[in-house]
């Protein structure tokens, strides 16, 4: 036998095939965000409000994954956005071949913007390149100030960090400033949008960024 | 299950090199793995015997793993530290503005492997 040294991450094949689609998706005009949280931080609300906002101003289609369930992809075809299911069958994130599947699952897609809600984790899908185009990371104020020094890859990876819940301030013991001291010092170019989905508060810096995001992306092309 | 989806990401990863290298079957496979990397090798050793007999090019494929220590440096004092011993805060300076330098790694180091045109087919051989 021969001993061959590889040295390769895992992930190398997947980087593969993310980088392939994050091409074809260009081709199609199709900007995909993956939205990355723990369980439970407000992925699901945060785009439903957003889509609310946003509507006719730009199309925003959902791919929600889900261990199993189909909830979150009821709450959003209820606003009348595209919208598609994907059961990831116990699996703890969405990799760029599951992404693609999604894609090619929602017929006559027609969205400017597609976001791909992924497992809630903050450890997996940070991991895994979905083949989007950029990342956006919640931290819901419930969680802590703390997240960033347990889950520094996410916070790492992220182009955007969005702080939702912000009307539970006074009931938490969260130091917004040390969150994002904290963010900061792991990625000095995320972005951070605290914002609350339930008043409103800071969405509408979140959504401008979101928009001109978009038109940077189309401008590259 | 994160252990499965990387037991999955790792045998097509080992395809890939299969191909490039002339692979006609592996006979062990290294891992180079971080004291923190979250992985739990019990399950992963678990997921991968049971993946491996139902793929030709892994069949009995061994695995083996060596540890990365892991070492957390401290943004207020600039020391470092093992991580295992002490966790996020710094034992030089009581901070807890620390991030982790490595031991979150998980790679393939190497893997044995018989070649299609190794005429000494299944012979040890050195470099
Ligand atoms: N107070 C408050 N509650 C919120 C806000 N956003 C979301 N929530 C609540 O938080 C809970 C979880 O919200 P979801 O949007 O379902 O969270 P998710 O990240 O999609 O959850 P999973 O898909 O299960 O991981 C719900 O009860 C929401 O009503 C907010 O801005 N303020
Ligand atoms: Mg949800
Ligand atoms: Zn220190």
């Amino acid at each position: 036998m021969k001993v061959i040294e590889l040295r390769r991450t895992v992930t190398d094949s997947n980087d593969r095939d993310a980088e392939a689609l994050r091409r074809e998706l260009r081709s199609k005009g199709i900007f995909l965000i993956n939205l990355m949280s723990a369980a439970g931080s407000g992925k699901t609300t945060l785009l439903s409000r957003t889509i609310t906002d946003l509507t006719g101003k730009v199309d925003i289609g959902v791919m929600e994954a889900d261990i199993a369930s189909d909830v979150d992809a009821v709450r959003i075809s209820g606003l009348g956005a595209q919208s598609i299911q994907m059961h990831t069958d116990g699996m703890c994130h969405v990799d760029a071949g599951m992404a693609r599947a999604g894609i090619e699952a929602m017929e006559d897609l027609k969205a400017d913007v597609v976001f791909l809600e992924n497992v809630g984790n903050l450890i997996c899908p940070a991991e895994f390149d979905t083949g989007a185009h950029r990342k956006v990371m919640i931290l819901s104020v419930p969680e802590g100030d703390d997240k960033p020094l347990k889950y520094p890859l996410m916070f790492r990876e992220s182009d955007a960090l969005v702080i939702t819940k912000t009307d539970a301030l006074p009931y938490f013991d969260f130091d917004l400033d040390a969150a994002k001291r904290r963010a900061l010092a792991l990625n000095p170019d995320i972005r951070i949008f605290p914002v609350s989905a339930k008043t409103g508060e800071g969405m509408a810096e979140w959504e401008d960024w979101l928009l001109s995001e978009l038109e940077a992306w189309k401008r590259d092309a | 299950m994160h252990e499965l989806g990387i037991v999955e990401h790792v045998i097509r990863t080992l395809h890939d090199v299969a191909e490039e290298n002339n692979v006609r079957r592996i006979g062990s496979v290294t891992l180079e793995v971080g004291e923190v990397s979250g992985v739990v090798m019990d399950l992963l050793t678990d997921c991968w015997n049971w993946f491996r007999e139902k793929d030709d090019l892994v069949k009995g494929a061994e695995l083996l793993t060596e540890t990365i220590e892991a070492v957390t440096v401290c943004t207020a004092c600039d020391k470092t530290y093992r991580t295992v011993d002490h966790g996020k805060t710094c034992p030089h300076c009581g901070s807890k503005e620390t991030y982790l330098l490595r031991g979150n790694e998980f790679s393939i180091k190497q893997i044995e492997a018989e070649l299609f045109d190794d005429p000494e087919d299944g012979e040890p051989e050195t470099e």
